[in-house]
C-alpha cells in the first residue's frame, strides 16, 4: 500500500500522533487518559506508519522488537511492586517522593513506573501481532 | 519390640521380598518366612499376660484434631486373630516359595504376599477406627495385586478387579459407617469404645451406621449376595488362596463384626439382619460347593459356608454363639489352610485339580496325602480334632437361638451334611481309588510343600485332643472379647455325654456319607445344575450386567456430549444455562422489575437503534465486509454510550481499540475465501431459539438486579481516597495503576501471552511448512 | 437508561450466541467480539449510570465535591476492553492458522483433535489427523 499521499500525511502525522501518546500517557493520572489509552495511541502511530511505509522500515524506526518491549513493560510493572516491598510495604504499594521543579510540587511515585510497563505492554503487543501478520500475508 | 514394630517389619520385608527371592532363590520361602514367624513369637510372649486378664495399647498421634492415630490395641480377640495371620503366614511364605519357585513373577509375589500380611497384621491390631479401615483398604489392594498375579489371563484380570470392586465399594460404604460410629461414640479408639459402651442403640443414626459397618463386612466376607467374588478370586495362585481365602482376608469382615459387637450388636436389627445372612449363605453355599469338581472351587465355597456360620454366630451372639465363634475361627483357619496348600500340591504336582479326573495318589504323595486326610477329618467335625469341637459348639448355639431355633438348627445341619460330603470328596477322590492317569507325572511335593499341611493338620489333632492347651490361653479371653463381659470362661473337652448336639452330629455324619456316595449322579442331575445357576451363576451374572451397564452408560452419555462438534458443546451449555438460570430467575424472583422508560433522552433511544440495527446487519450481512464495517458501527456507538454516561477513559479506549480490530481483520479475512458450507434452515432456526432465549435471560437477570439496591461502599472508598492517598484525580486510572494494580498486572501479563501465543502461531506454522516443502 | 441498556444488552447477547452456534469459524470469531462488547456494557450498566459526571476530581480539591459516575466498573471495563482486544486478535490469527493447516473454516469439518468414534461416519469433507493440508 504505497500511495504518495499516505506516506506524505504519515510524515506529518506520526510525531503528532507519538507527541499525543505520551501527552495522554502523563495526564492519565488526572485527566482521561494513562498508560492503556497512551499505549493505543502509541501503537496507532506505529501501525500507520507501517502501513503507508511497510513493516521493515517501521522496524528499523521502533529499533526495539515489541516482542522485547512487552518483556521490558512486564519488567517494569514488577519493578514496581518490588519497589514497594524494599520500602517495606505490601506488594504494589504506591511509594511516592515529592521534588520541587520550578516551584512546583511533584508527585512522582512507583504507580508512575508501573503505567510505563502498561503503556509498553499494550504498544509492544499491538505492534508485535500486527507486525507479523502483516509479514505473514504481504 | 513394639506392636507398631512388628507391623512394620512385614512391611520392611515386603520390600525386601523381591531382592530376597533374587539372592537366596530356592531357599528364599523360607528366608522371607522368617519374618512372620519373628511376629509369631513375639506375640506368643503376650498369651501369659493376656490371659491373666492384661490388654495392651500404643498409640503415635496422626491427624489428632481429627481423632486420627495409629494406635494398636491388643487384648484376647486380636492376639488370636494376630497369631493366625502370623503363624498360618509363616508357611504360606515357606509354601510360597515351592509352589512358585521357578516363575520370574515369584519377587513380585513375595512383595504383594508381605504387603497383605502387614496390612492384615493392621487391620486386627488397630485400635483407632480410620487406621483399621486404612489397613482394611490396603489389604484390598494387595489382594487385588494377588489374585491377578497371572495378569496375562484375562480371567485373572477379571476375577481381581470383581473382588477389588466388590470389596473396595464395601469399603466405601463401611468408611461411612465407621465416621458415624466414630461421631456417635465421641471416640475413634476401639479400646474407649470398648470400655465405655456408650448406649448407641437409641441413637437415631444407629441404623444407617449398622447397615453401613454390615455391608462392608460382608462385602469383605462374601456373604449372600457377595457371595459368588471368593470362588471368582480362585483364579489366584493356590498360595494366596490358601492364605487369603481361607484365614486371612475373608476372615477381616468376621473380625470387625465380633470386634465392634460389644458395641453395636444386641438390637433386634442386629439380630435378625446378621443372623439370617449368615445363615442363608451358610446353607446356600455349603450346598454349592457340591454343584463342582474343581479342588478349588470346592474349598471356597466350603470357606462361604464357614463364613456364613461365623455370620450366625456373631448375630445370635449369646455365650454359647460366642465360644462357638472363637474355636471355629481357629479350626477353620488350621484345617481350610492345610487342605488349600493340600489341593495346590495336588495341581502343581499332576496339573490338574479337577477331582473326576484324579485318583490313587496316596501312594506316589503319601505326606500330602496323610496330612489332607487329617485337616479333611477336622473339617467334616469328626472327633477327636478341633473341627468336631468346633462343629459342636455350632449345634449347641443354634439349640439355644433365640428366634426361629428350629430354623437355625435345621440349616446348620444341611449345611454341615453337605460340607461332610465336600470334605469326602476333596481328600477320598484324588488320595483313594483306583489310580487316574494325569497331565502330569506325579511326585511327593518337595518338603516346602507339605510342611505347612503337617504343622496346621497336627494342630488340630493337638488341639482337638487336649483342648486345655488353647481353652484358658486363646479361647477365653478370644470369647469374652467379642462378648465384651470379661469374666466369661471357656471350658473345653470332647465328651459332653450323649446330648442333642452329639445326636445332631451322628445324623449329619452319616447323611454327608450319604450324599458323597451319591455325589456322581447328583452333581449332574438337574436339580443341581439349576440350583447352581440361580445362587451360584446368577448373582455373578447381576454383577457383570450391572458393571457392562455402567460401562456403556458412560460411554454413550459420553458420546452423546462428547461428539466432536463444537457448536453441540456450545448448544448444551447454553440450553443449559438459559433452562437452569431461566427457571430461577422466572421462579425465584417476583417479576416487578424496573422497565421505567421516562428519563431516556431522544438521542439516546437513536443510539440504541443505532446499536442493534448495526448488530443485526454484523450477523446477517452477506458480504464479509458489510459485516465488518456493522461490527465497527457497533463498538463505536458503544463508545457513544460511554461518552453520555461520564466514562471518557472507556471512550478514547473503546474507539482506538476498534481503529486496531479493524485493522486487524483487514490483513486476515482479505486471505480467508467465502464460506462454502450449507446449514439447514432447521438448525438455524433451533440455534435462533436457543439465541433469543440466552439474550432474555441476560436481560431479565440485569433488570432482576437492578430492581436492588446499589452498595456504593468500594466505589466511595476509592473516590475519597484517590487524590488523599495516592495523589491522582483520575480515580479510574488511580484504580487501575494503584488501588488495584495486582488486577492489572495480571491483566498486562495476559496481553504479554497472548502476544507470544499470536507470534507463535503466525511464525511457527510458516516454518512447518516450509520444512516439508507445502507452500501455505 | 439501564432498562433500555438491559434490552440492547440481550439483543447483543442473542445475537452473539448466534453466531457462536455457526460453522464458519470467522463468524465465530465476529460473535466472541460482540459477546465481549456486551459483557463490557453489562458491567458498566450494572455500576448505574449518570449523565456528564465523570470521575474526576476538580483541580485544588482532595475529595469530589459533587457527586461522580462511579469508577470501579469503569476501571474494570478498561481493562477488559484491551484484554477483548487481544483474545479477538489471538482467535482471530488462530482462525487464519487453522484455515492455513486444514483448508477449512467450516468447524463441524475440523476433526484432528477429536476424531471418530468407532464406527462413527464422518462428513466427507471433514479433516482428520493425518490428512492435513
Amino acid at each position: 500500500m504505497k500511495s504518495v499521499i499516505l506516506q506524505t500525511a504519515t510524515r506529518l502525522i506520526f510525531p503528532l500522533l507519538l507527541v499525543f501518546s505520551i501527552f495522554m500517557f502523563f495526564r492519565g493520572h488526572n485527566e482521561p487518559g494513562g498508560g492503556f489509552i497512551g499505549g493505543l495511541v502509541g501503537a496507532a502511530a506505529f501501525v500507520l506508519f507501517a502501513i503507508a511505509f511497510g513493516t521493515k522500515v517501521t522496524r528499523e524506526l521502533l529499533r526495539i522488537d515489541p516482542r522485547i518491549m512487552v518483556g521490558w513493560g512486564l519488567l517494569f510493572a514488577l519493578l514496581s511492586g518490588f519497589i514497594s516491598m524494599w520500602a517495606g510495604d505490601a506488594f504494589f504499594t504506591g511509594q511516592w517522593v515529592f521534588p520541587v521543579l520550578f516551584g512546583n510540587e511533584l508527585h512522582i511515585g512507583t504507580p508512575l513506573i508501573f503505567d510505563i510497563g502498561v503503556y509498553l505492554v499494550v504498544v509492544g503487543f499491538t505492534l508485535a501481532v500486527i507486525f507479523a501478520l502483516e509479514e505473514e500475508t504481504n | 519390640m513394639t506392636i507398631l514394630f512388628s507391623v512394620l517389619l512385614i512391611f520392611g520385608a515386603a520390600f525386601i521380598g523381591p531382592m530376597a527371592a533374587k539372592y537366596f532363590r530356592n531357599v528364599s520361602g523360607w528366608v522371607l518366612a522368617l519374618f512372620p514367624l519373628t511376629v509369631f513369637v513375639y506375640l506368643l510372649s503376650y498369651i501369659p499376660l493376656v490371659s491373666g486378664g492384661e490388654v495392651f495399647r500404643e498409640s503415635y498421634t496422626w491427624v489428632s484434631y481429627l481423632g486420627i492415630n495409629l494406635s494398636f490395641y491388643l487384648d484376647g480377640f486380636s492376639l488370636m486373630f494376630a497369631l493366625i495371620v502370623s503363624g498360618v503366614g509363616t508357611f504360606i511364605m515357606i509354601y510360597g516359595g515351592g509352589y512358585l519357585g521357578a516363575d520370574p513373577k515369584l519377587p513380585r509375589f513375595y512383595f504383594s504376599i508381605l504387603l497383605f500380611m502387614g496390612s492384615m497384621l493392621g487391620v486386627v491390631l488397630a485400635d483407632n477406627i480410620i487406621a483399621l479401615f486404612i489397613f482394611w483398604e490396603l489389604t484390598s489392594i494387595s489382594s487385588y495385586l494377588l489374585i491377578g498375579y497371572k495378569h496375562e489371563k484375562e480371567e485373572s484380570r477379571k476375577s481381581a478387579l470383581q473382588a477389588l470392586l466388590i470389596t473396595g465399594s464395601g469399603g466405601l460404604v463401611l468408611l461411612a459407617g465407621l465416621i458415624l460410629l466414630g461421631m456417635m461414640a465421641g471416640t475413634m479408639e476401639i479400646s474407649e469404645m470398648l470400655s465405655d459402651p456408650a448406649v448407641l442403640a437409641d441413637h437415631p443414626w444407629y441404623l444407617g451406621m449398622l447397615i453401613c459397618i454390615l455391608i462392608g463386612a460382608f462385602t469383605k466376607s462374601a456373604q449372600f449376595p457377595f457371595h459368588f467374588w471368593l470362588p471368582g478370586a480362585m483364579a489366584a495362585p493356590t498360595p494366596v488362596s490358601a492364605y487369603l481365602h481361607s484365614a486371612t482376608m475373608v476372615k477381616a469382615g468376621i473380625y470387625l463384626l465380633a470386634r465392634l459387637s460389644p458395641v453395636i450388636s444386641g438390637t433386634v436389627e442386629w439380630t435378625y439382619i446378621v443372623t439370617i445372612t449368615g445363615a442363608i449363605t451358610m446353607l446356600i453355599s455349603a450346598w454349592l460347593a457340591l454343584a463342582h469338581t474343581d479342588l478349588k472351587k470346592l474349598l471356597a465355597y466350603s470357606t462361604v459356608m464357614a463364613l456364613g456360620t461365623l455370620t450366625m454366630l456373631l448375630g445370635m451372639g449369646h455365650e454359647y454363639a460366642v465360644k462357638a465363634v472363637a474355636v471355629f475361627i481357629l479350626g477353620h483357619s488350621l484345617y481350610k489352610g492345610a487342605l488349600f496348600m493340600v489341593a495346590g500340591t495336588i495341581d502343581h504336582e499332576a496339573g490338574t485339580r479337577d477331582v473326576t479326573q484324579l485318583g490313587g495318589l496316596r501312594k506316589l504323595m503319601p505326606f500330602t496325602a496323610t496330612f489332607g486326610c487329617i485337616a479333611a477329618l477336622s473339617m467334616a467335625g469328626i472327633a477327636p480334632l478341633l473341627g468336631f469341637i468346633g462343629k459342636e459348639l455350632v449345634y449347641e448355639a443354634a439349640l439355644s437361638a433365640a428366634i426361629f431355633p428350629m430354623f437355625f438348627i435345621f440349616a446348620a445341619v444341611a449345611a454341615n451334611v453337605a460340607v461332610v460330603a465336600t470334605s469326602a470328596i476333596v481328600v477320598l477322590k484324588p488320595f483313594f481309588g483306583e489310580f487316574k492317569e494325569t497331565p502330569k507325572k506325579v511326585h511327593e511335593a518337595p518338603v516346602s510343600m507339605w510342611i505347612g499341611p503337617a504343622f496346621l493338620s497336627v494342630l488340630s489333632i493337638l488341639f482337638g485332643v487336649l483342648p486345655f492347651m488353647i481353652d484358658g490361653t486363646l479361647i477365653t479371653k478370644a470369647a469374652a472379647s467379642i462378648a465384651g463381659t470379661p469374666e466369661l470362661v471357656v471350658s473345653l473337652s470332647l465328651w459332653h455325654g450323649i446330648n442333642a448336639a452329639l445326636i445332631l452330629s451322628v445324623l449329619t455324619l452319616l447323611s454327608g456319607i450319604g450324599v458323597f456316595f451319591l455325589w456322581d449322579n447328583f452333581r449332574s442331575s438337574k436339580v443341581m445344575q439349576g440350583y447352581d445357576r440361580v445362587l451360584g451363576v446368577a448373582p455373578k451374572n447381576g454383577y457383570e450386567h450391572t458393571l457392562n451397564g455402567i460401562l456403556s452408560f458412560a460411554s454413550a452419555q459420553t458420546r452423546f456430549f462428547q461428539n466432536g462438534y463444537l457448536r453441540y458443546y456450545l448448544l448444551t451449555l447454553i440450553t443449559f444455562f438459559v433452562v437452569l438460570t431461566g427457571y430461577t430467575i422466572v421462579a425465584k424472583t417476583d417479576m416487578a422489575m424496573m422497565l421505567d422508560f421516562s428519563d431516556i433522552m431522544f438521542y439516546e433511544w437513536i443510539l440504541a437503534g443505532v446499536i442493534i440495527t448495526a448488530a443485526f446487519a454484523a450477523v446477517f450481512a452477506s458480504s464479509g465486509l458489510v459485516a465488518i464495517a456493522a461490527l465497527g458501527v457497533v463498538g463505536y456507538s458503544i463508545s457513544l454510550v460511554y461518552v453520555l454516561f461520564s466514562a471518557p477513559d472507556l471512550a478514547i479506549t473503546q474507539v482506538l481499540v476498534e481503529t486496531l480490530t479493524v485493522i486487524l481483520v483487514a490483513l486476515v479475512l482479505v486471505h480467508i475465501p467465502k464460506f462454502q458450507g450449507y446449514t439447514a434452515p432447521s438448525s438455524k432456526i433451533r440455534d435462533g431459539i436457543i439465541a433469543a432465549g440466552a439474550g432474555l435471560v441476560v436481560t431479565l437477570v440485569m433488570l432482576a438486579v437492578l430492581t436492588l439496591d446499589f452498595d456504593p461502599y468500594m466505589s466511595e472508598y476509592f473516590a475519597e481516597n484517590s487524590y488523599v492517598v495516592a495523589y491522582g484525580r483520575n480515580i479510574v486510572n488511580v484504580i487501575l495503576v494503584d488501588f488495584r494494580a495486582l488486577d492489572t498486572f495480571g491483566e498486562i501479563v495476559v496481553l504479554g501471552v497472548a502476544g507470544v501465543g499470536v507470534y507463535g502461531l503466525i511464525k511457527f506454522g510458516r516454518k512447518l511448512h516450509a520444512k516439508e516443502g507445502t507452500n501455505v | 437508561m439501564e432498562p433500555l441498556l438491559a434490552i440492547v444488552i440481550g439483543v447483543l447477547v442473542a445475537l452473539s450466541v448466534y453466531l457462536l452456534l455457526r460453522k464458519n469459524l470467522v463468524r465465530v470469531v465476529i460473535g466472541v467480539v460482540i459477546l465481549s462488547n456486551a459483557v463490557n456494557l453489562l458491567i458498566f450498566t450494572l455500576g448505574r449510570l449518570d449523565r456528564g459526571i465523570p470521575p474526576l476530581i476538580a483541580a485544588g480539591e482532595y475529595v469530589p465535591t459533587e457527586a461522580i459516575a462511579n469508577p470501579l466498573p469503569q476501571a474494570l471495563v478498561l481493562t477488559a476492553i484491551v484484554i477483548g482486544f487481544g483474545l479477538f486478535a489471538y482467535a482471530l490469527v488462530l482462525t487464519y492458522r487453522a484455515y492455513t493447516e486444514m483448508g477449512t473454516i467450516n468447524v463441524d469439518d475440523m476433526r484432528v483433535a477429536e476424531p471418530a468414534y468407532k464406527g462413527e461416519e464422518l462428513p466427507e469433507t471433514a479433516v482428520t489427523e493425518g490428512e492435513e493440508k
